[in-house]
């Protein structure tokens, strides 16, 4: 496996990785962060909700909105909640929650135990791709009021997905569902489920010992708090940072030599070099807190084409739509993505962008249909050039990780 | 009674197409044979055929919810 | 009215219950393979297939009454619904209840279809493939008829369309189980290339 550095203190005072790169053992967790102590439920929901804490998973929905609807489910159908904490990220191009949950496992761990109190959940699990053997030593260092199941997931870019994850923890296959009723109402064996990123549970773990002040004396008035990101800058290792909401993207990444910048991962958006030196972290669109900068010698079509083609194979294939129009958008933006004549292939994405938008059981073609809107806005110069037979580009080398991939 | 839409299960619709000849007001077919739905309350005098298009649906796929 | 005349009766519902669900398996199958009818919208495959249904049912209904109104053999209401018990022909009369059995199971599933949502009822409605082909046998092994020429042309009609839309059926399903997200890329981008 690629190893991944972490500055912890270039942005700000650490709170959710451990310094120096290794990862924290129990005693180490609590000498650093004190012990916890789980309160009453409702004391800690008024606690999350004045701290405005947000999903990291990438929807950035309120958290405290999240337990209190779970909490609401479990009263109205009078079966005790299941807790799930979504350790899948099954972004290929993001590396925080599995680095979160090797340096912070313990982290983690707390939030999960404080969601699972909150909601009043009788069963909990720690959802992750394969591997990771260090849970269940981390696990077996703790002495928690609830035991925690750890399930691994197949590698699949869903995997994450919250009712193909609470399928899976059901035993089912990791298929997304048709959200009504949604998973906070019906989900692991038909119970109320609370599915959470590993990353929010972290830091609601440091919420609940210090307090919505304490988190919000971070990051924006409206986005209060801290955030994970990953980097991936050409010709750098990958890097997984921790940096306030409100930081400008040009101290995250370096923009000079850069056309363009990926935000939020492959489900994201492309942006100008340009207009990302004006743009800071944002949770309305860091979706799962990927940040590529582009270099203006490669391709951005050439890497949006094989972004597309690993997201029309990543399709659950069970809606028609999705299933019918991720393949023919992928294909096209190849034929966009080389030089030559284009006829009718920009207006047919188009079209089967608008045909496949919110209709299917999932948001897998809403997210790609965001990507492609934002390509082909950002790349419109490169776009011109390619229908004339010319790229600008000089370096063909793949930048975005694709698993897979097949050339 | 409140008002009502119509909600597709997307990983059970097959495409028979039903639904838009019942109600060809608010349902036309995509070009793989997909219901396009408008999004719209039902209102009360196509409710029936409404119903009717939720029941008879081949896969069970077409359903009537509260309207947002 | 003679048993001569009830036997007559049973026998003529037998045949007309053979066609009409020939018929009714057929329109189901149409209705899977989203076939469309000349002249009838598409909503008109599955009424057809929904009032036929409960056509050929009635007539099955009639059959079985004339045969236990019968005081000639010795069928009573219990061995139209308990298989195999019966005084008369026990294996060729229980195979017809076993169908009638499953018969029902199809329909009242199909009468509270909403309420027990998709994947339960289209469970119970495999059977259907099932009761279909031991009604025949049922037919066979009991018929009076048997043997006549118009009996066995009729028989051999039926079986005939029915494998010949099972099979497209079976090749249809087949052909949709290939149509993964990866095989629909790859003929996107051979059209493409």
């Amino acid at each position: 496996m690629t190893t991944t550095t972490t500055f912890t203190d270039v942005y700000m005072s650490p709170r959710l990785l451990a310094p120096g790169g290794t990862a924290a053992d129990l005693a180490t967790h609590e000498l650093r962060y004190g012990p916890l102590s789980y309160g009453d439920p409702d004391g800690l929901l008024r606690t999350v909700a004045e701290s405005g804490l947000t999903g990291r998973g990438g929807a950035a929905f309120p958290t405290y909105r999240k337990l209190v609807a779970v909490a609401d489910a479990s009263r109205r159908t009078g079966r005790a909640p299941v807790v799930v904490a979504n350790g899948a990220e099954g972004e290929p191009a993001s590396r925080k929650d599995k680095t979160l949950l090797r340096l912070s496992p313990h982290l983690v761990l707390d939030g999960l135990q404080l969601a699972a109190r909150a909601v009043g959940a009788g069963e909990a699990h720690l959802a992750v791709e394969d591997g990771a053997s260090y849970l269940e030593s981390a696990l077996s260092q703790r002495n928690d009021p609830l035991d925690v199941k750890v399930i691994r997931l197949p590698k699949r870019f869903l995997s994450g997905q919250a009712s193909a994850l609470a399928q899976y923890v059901s035993g089912n296959a990791p298929l997304p569902r048709h959200q009504h009723p949604p998973v906070r109402e019906r989900g692991v064996r038909k119970a109320p489920t609370l599915v959470q990123n590993v990353e929010t549970l972290a830091h609601l773990a440091l919420v609940a010992r210090y307090g919505a002040d304490w988190f919000r004396s971070a990051g924006t008035p409206n986005q209060p708090g801290s955030t994970l990101c990953t980097l991936h800058v050409p010709g750098r290792e990958v890097r997984v940072v921790e940096a306030p909401f409100g930081l400008p993207l040009d101290r995250l990444l370096p923009l000079q030599g850069m056309s363009a910048v990926l935000v939020g991962g492959y489900h994201g958006t492309w942006i100008s070099a340009t207009e990302a030196a004006q743009r800071t972290l944002d949770a309305g669109n860091l979706g799962a807190g990927v940040l590529a900068a582009l270099p203006t010698t490669r391709c951005g079509v050439a890497e949006t084409a094989r972004v597309l083609r690993y997201l029309a194979l990543q399709s659950a294939g069970q809606c028609g739509p999705c299933l019918n129009g991720l393949p023919r958008i992928a294909s096209a933006f190849r034929t966009l993505a080389t030089p030559g004549p284009q006829f009718n292939t920009r207006q047919d994405v188009a079209r089967w962008s608008g045909l496949i938008e919110g209709r299917g059981a999932c948001h897998h073609p809403d997210g790609t249909v965001r990507l492609v809107r934002s390509a082909l806005t950002t790349f419109a110069t490169e776009l011109d050039a390619h229908a004339r037979g010319l790229c600008t580009a000089t370096d063909p080398t793949p930048l975005l990780p694709i698993p897979n991939e097949a050339h | 009674m409140e008002q009502q839409q119509i909600d597709i299960d997307w990983t059970s619709c097959q495409g028979h197409g039903l639904c838009a000849e019942l109600l060809p007001d608010h349902i036309t077919l995509d070009e793989w044979g997909y219901p396009l739905v408008d999004g719209s309350p039902i209102p009360p005098r196509t409710l029936k055929r409404a119903r009717k298009a939720a029941a008879d649906c081949p896969a069970l796929a077409l359903k009537l919810t509260p309207a947002s | 009215m003679s048993s001569e005349t009830l036997w007559y009766a049973n026998r003529a519902t037998g045949a007309v219950c053979l066609v009409l669900f020939t018929v009714v398996v057929l329109l189901g199958i149409a209705v899977r393979l989203r076939t469309r009818l000349p002249g009838l919208p598409r909503f008109g495959t599955v009424n057809l297939h929904r009032t036929l249904s409960l056509s050929a049912t009635a007539f099955l209904a009639l059959h079985i009454a004339v045969a236990v109104i019968d005081g000639y053999v010795n069928i009573t209401v219990l061995d139209a619904v308990v298989p195999f018990v019966s005084d008369y022909q026990p294996l060729w009369l229980g195979l017809g209840t076993v169908a009638l059995d499953l018969l029902l199971a199809v329909l009242i599933t199909s009468l509270l279809r909403e309420r027990i949502g998709h994947r339960t009822w289209r469970a119970v409605h495999w059977l259907a493939y099932a009761s279909w082909p031991i009604a025949l046998i049922h037919g066979i092994g009991i018929g009076t008829d048997t043997g006549t020429d118009w009996m066995t042309w009729l028989t051999v009609s039926c079986v005939a369309t029915v494998v010949a839309a099972f099979a497209i059926r079976a090749a249809h399903s087949a052909r949709a189980a290939r149509r993964t997200p990866a095989a629909l890329l790859r003929t996107a981008e051979g059209a493409h290339s």
